[in-house]
């Protein structure tokens, strides 16, 4: 613990100028200006950070409600993940031109900009972990990712605050964050507690005006991460009783579940390990290029799982259930966990609200099926 | 041999080309960089990602690979398929490749050697053929079982013929819609084949390539007829679009199909092909 700073909170811009000094652009999570939720994008200054502001998440639900707090991560989670800025949801692969009757490929080598991303939170740098696995470990490197992933400074903040949708405490993925970041803080009443993670991160703290962190201080941070993890409602089953989903492909509560999703891939959109993409050309006009391109894709498309003259998995039974026994137990031979890090995004984003804990634990008869299955309603909402 | 970027396809010349049937057709095809021509090689079973100018990309398995030429064999019944139908001799495509597990024929070495395709599902074992025949002395026997659906869908008939003439050989044709009886063939599905079939059960090795619901009653029948299920391999089909094992469509259970196979011992795939929709 010795290695802890305080960074008092009048002190935070220097953080900021610290890391656009580094060469980086900063991403950090901020108020989508007349969409009611948090989302990292490019922010200039503190002011953009979202000070006072809490999430109320529950199944179909996000709203942001002001507290008063000169806190400025007090929220568990943004409406999308970091995933967007390491794994684009739509890219050129590569372009090629006919002349003379031949056909010349270029690759699209396209020197990623170096990207800070702040209020980085413990189930997303998870994710992070496993994107990694999947587009850099394996037998094949996604050279895009790649030179996005070198070129990324991640500044982690311990929440405080769980939504109702939140389950990292179950994976072991959270509140607390462990590895992964550059820079990782707890933000206490009166400042932050500041942690390095790795020696690019160590260059950014040299710049700032640090102060020893006193026992008091890491006791406050300790306290709040315990109490984030105790305020957590929803628990996904041990990695070990999930492996039971695969004796339950036939289980009439699949059919259950398919009548309320819509297949419409939101769940899919927001998860911060999902991964799948289609591949397309998009030719020019003159016939003369032709650029190849991936889109983020989606196991809940009637066209993902198709091979000629058929659709394998033809309705959401088929597909909620892919998806689910993908996260939850087929990832494990694949990249030794499950594939879900608890941010509870898929919950929160699903206009049917199909809580997807809740279905597992159903599905395991670890829990009733709720009797009313009808999408959250509002008071709020009712009234407007 | 391993690009820097997996996605991204070489240039080939379509150096000749053979009209199988109406919809079906073969390519000879030539890479034009001498030295990825000189490098590439691929193992029995493997498939490559053919690449149409401005229509996008198809994964068709290698027939083979003779000297520095690719041959492959295609049925025009997709979007893409059909478009590269029309292309003709001196055409220039992309190929990316070669992906994916291979036909156990070092295993088989000394084994009784069962192929069992059905339609164009002939075209993936072609090589392991060709090779258990220029290396006839190293195998046991060699039973070679096709379906069609109709005699003159049938592929590479006088090939078939010369095949049959090898000693230890028996080579086993059925058309399951025909009317009429042909010498040397059979009338129904695969299954009227296996009767006839003559192998060592318990020391041979299965190759199959067709559609999901023929490899899976046959393996099932092969396995209550006595041969372990650890001796059949099966080449499985599904939507692949990076075939490197990410894009994520091909997903069988744990199993990318692009990458951890497409082919597979029975043992792997049985209890996920027996889900409807998975």
């Amino acid at each position: 613990m010795s290695d802890m700073r305080y960074l008092h909170r009048a002190d935070l811009p220097t953080l900021f100028s610290a890391i656009r000094e580094a060469g980086y652009r900063l991403i950090g999570p901020r108020e989508e200006t007349g969409q009611g939720g948090l989302v990292y994008r490019e922010i200039d200054g503190v002011e953009d950070l979202p000070q006072g502001v809490r999430d109320s998440q529950a199944p179909g639900h996000y709203r942001l409600v002001k507290t008063g707090s000169a806190r400025c991560f007090a929220w568990a989670n943004t409406a999308s993940a970091i995933k967007p800025y390491l794994y684009a949801p739509r890219e050129k692969l590569w372009r090629a031109v006919r002349k003379d009757g031949r056909v010349h490929f270029e690759a699209v080598e396209r020197e990623a900009a170096k990207t800070a991303i702040l209020g980085v939170r413990a189930c997303d740098l998870a994710a992070l972990e496993l994107q990694d696995a999947h587009f850099l470990q394996g037998a094949y490197v996604d050279p895009y990712y790649k030179a996005r992933r070198e070129r990324l400074l991640l500044v982690a903040v311990n929440c405080t605050h769980a939504a109702d949708t939140c389950f990292c405490a179950s994976t072991g993925d959270g509140p607390a964050a462990r590895e992964g970041y550059d820079l990782l803080l707890d933000e206490l009443e009166e400042g932050y507690l500041l942690r390095v993670g790795s020696e690019r991160g160590a260059m950014i703290a040299a710049d700032l005006p640090l102060q020893p962190a006193s026992a008091a201080q890491q006791a406050e941070a300790s306290a709040q991460s315990e109490a984030c993890a105790r305020q957590q409602q929803r628990a996904l089953p041990s990695q070990q009783r999930l492996q039971q989903l695969d004796a339950l492909l036939e289980d009439a509560r699949w059919t259950r579940i398919a009548e309320r999703c819509l297949s419409c891939g939101n769940c899919t959109a927001v998860c911060p390990t999902c991964f799948c993409h289609r591949e397309f050309e998009v030719p020019a006009l003159d016939g003369k290029s032709t650029e190849h391109w991936r889109d983020a894709d989606s196991c809940f498309n009637e066209d993902h799982s198709y091979i000629v003259g058929e659709v394998v998995r033809h309705g959401s039974r088929e597909r909620y259930r892919q998806w689910m026994t993908h996260k939850l137990f087929n990832w494990v031979p694949q990249y030794g966990r499950i594939g879900c890090t608890g941010c509870g995004r898929c919950t929160t984003w699903c206009p049917a609200s199909i809580d997807f804990v809740l279905e597992a634990n159903v599905l395991l008869g670890l829990a009733a099926a709720p009797e009313v299955e009808l999408p959250h309603v509002d008071g709020s909402e009712a009234a407007e | 041999m391993k690009p820097a970027n997996p996605y991204l396809p070489w240039e080939a010349e379509i150096v000749d080309r053979i009209q199988e049937t109406p919809d079906i057709f073969t390519w000879r095809l030539r890479f034009t960089d001498r030295e990825v021509a000189r490098q590439y090689g691929f193992k029995h079973g493997q498939f490559n990602m053919l690449y149409l100018y401005g229509v996008g990309e198809v994964a068709i398995s290698v027939m083979s690979n003779e000297g520095e030429e690719l041959l492959h064999t295609i049925r025009a019944v997709g979007r893409v398929t059909r478009a590269m139908m029309e292309l003709k001799v001196g055409d220039h495509i992309g190929v990316r490749g070669p992906f994916g597990s291979a036909w156990p024929l070092d295993v088989a070495r000394g084994k009784d050697i069962v192929f069992v395709t059905a339609g164009l599902g002939c075209a993936p074992v072609t090589s392991s053929i060709k090779h258990v025949v220029a290396n006839r002395a190293d195998y046991g026997r060699l039973v070679i079982m096709q379906s069609v659906r109709h005699r003159n869908e049938g592929l590479w008939e006088p090939q078939y013929d010369e095949w049959r003439s090898l000693p230890d050989t028996q080579v086993l044709l059925t058309a399951s819609r025909d009317k009429t009886r042909w010498p040397h063939w059979h009338l129904g599905r695969v299954s009227v084949l296996l009767d006839e079939a003559q192998y060592d059960k318990q020391n041979c090795v299965v190759m199959m390539c067709g559609p999901d619901q023929m490899m899976a009653d046959t393996s099932r029948t092969l396995v209550d007829l006595g041969v372990p299920g650890e001796s059949i391999h099966v080449s499985l089909e599904r939507n692949m679009q990076c075939a490197v094992g990410h894009c994520g469509h091909c997903q069988l259970g744990q199993h990318f199909v692009c990458k951890d196979g497409p082919i597979f011992t029975w043992p792997q795939v049985a209890e996920l092909m027996r889900v409807k929709g998975y």
